[in-house]
C-alpha cells in the first residue's frame, strides 16, 4: 500500500511541475508614455448629470461664480459682472 | 472643455490653513501626507507673503514625463490624476515636480515609502466613481457631483480659486483691476476711499 502511495506520488511529481506550461503568455500591451491604469470615467457619466457634459459645465461655471464676489454681493466695486 | 487650474491670490492669503484643513477633512489624508500646504515668504518681516500650494496640474506636467510605470493620466478635464494600484512608490514624481505635489506616507517600518498621494483636485481616480475604493485610496470626488474642489470652495477670503482656468482667470482679473495697486490693495485707500475722492475740490482735507 505504501510503495503504490509512493509510486503514485512520484508520477504526480513531474505534472505538478509542468502545472505552469499551459498557462498562456499573458499579452504584453506595454506601450512607453502612455498611461498603462485603469481607465477613468468622465464626471458626467453619473446619475445626476446623465452623461450630459453640457450640464456639468454649466453646475462647474456656476459654481465657480460662487468665488466671484463681485457677483455674489452685486453692488460691488466692479458692477455686476 | 474645462481645463481645471488653481490660483492662489497672495494679496489675500492671510494664511490660516482653512485650504489645508478643508483638504484633509474632505479627503481624509493621513498623518504624515499634506496634499495642500501654505507656503509663507518673509514671514514676520513687513510686506509678508503666504501661498497655497498643492499639485497645480500642469498642462505638461512633468511627474507624467518621468514615471517609469505610467501610471498618470489626465482627465478630460485636464486634471493630473494617477493609478495607485500601478504606483511602485519610486519618488520619481517628487523630483520632477517643482511644487512638492506628490507625497508619500512613511508610516511603516524599515523607511517605507508607500504608494504617492496628491492632490487630486477633488476629481477622485479610477475607480468607479463615488465608490468606497475610490474614496479610500484618492478620496471625495466632488467634481462628479459638480462642485469644486473644498480647498477653493473653503478659502474665507477667496485667495485660492479653483475651476475652468479661463473663468478663474476672469475673477482675478476683475479684481485686481478693482483693488488697484500699492497701498490700495491693503491700506487706508481700500478701507476709506482714495484721498482724491475724500477731499472736496479746493475744501480743507
Amino acid at each position: 500500500m505504501k510503495r503504490m502511495l509512493v509510486i503514485v506520488m512520484a508520477a504526480a511529481l513531474p505534472l505538478g511541475f509542468l502545472a505552469g506550461c499551459g498557462q498562456e503568455r499573458a499579452p504584453q500591451v506595454y506601450k512607453q508614455g502612455k498611461y498603462q491604469g485603469k481607465p477613468d470615467t468622465p464626471p458626467w457619466e453619473n446619475e445626476q448629470f446623465k452623461g450630459s457634459q453640457t450640464a456639468w459645465d454649466d453646475a462647474i461655471k456656476r459654481r465657480a461664480q460662487g468665488q466671484n464676489e463681485y457677483v455674489r454681493i452685486g453692488d460691488a466695486p466692479g458692477g455686476s459682472l | 472643455m474645462a481645463r481645471m487650474k488653481f490660483l492662489c491670490d497672495a494679496e489675500r492669503c492671510i494664511e490660516c490653513n482653512g485650504c489645508v484643513t478643508a483638504c484633509k477633512n474632505t479627503n481624509e489624508v493621513p498623518w504624515g501626507v499634506n496634499r495642500r500646504r501654505v507656503v509663507t515668504i518673509d514671514d514676520g518681516l513687513p510686506g509678508e507673503r503666504s501661498i497655497s500650494v498643492a499639485c497645480m496640474h500642469c498642462s505638461d506636467a512633468p511627474c507624467m514625463a518621468v514615471c517609469p510605470v505610467d501610471c498618470f493620466y489626465k482627465s478630460t478635464d485636464g486634471v493630473v490624476l494617477h493609478d495607485k494600484d500601478l504606483c511602485i512608490g519610486c519618488g520619481y514624481c517628487f523630483y520632477a515636480c517643482p511644487f512638492g505635489a506628490p507625497q508619500f506616507p512613511q508610516d511603516g517600518g524599515f523607511g517605507l515609502r508607500g504608494k504617492m498621494d496628491k492632490c487630486t483636485f477633488c476629481a477622485g481616480g479610477p475607480e468607479p466613481d463615488g465608490s468606497e475604493a475610490e474614496f479610500r485610496k484618492y478620496g471625495e470626488n466632488r467634481l462628479a457631483q459638480g462642485k469644486l474642489p473644498s480647498c477653493a470652495e473653503m478659502c474665507s477670503t477667496k485667495a485660492l480659486l479653483g475651476g475652468d482656468g479661463d473663468v478663474i482667470a476672469d475673477i482675478y482679473r476683475t479684481r485686481v483691476l478693482v483693488r488697484g495697486k500699492g497701498s490700495d490693495v491693503w491700506g487706508w485707500g481700500t478701507a476709506y476711499g482714495k484721498p482724491e475722492k475724500q477731499a472736496a475740490p479746493g475744501g480743507k482735507s
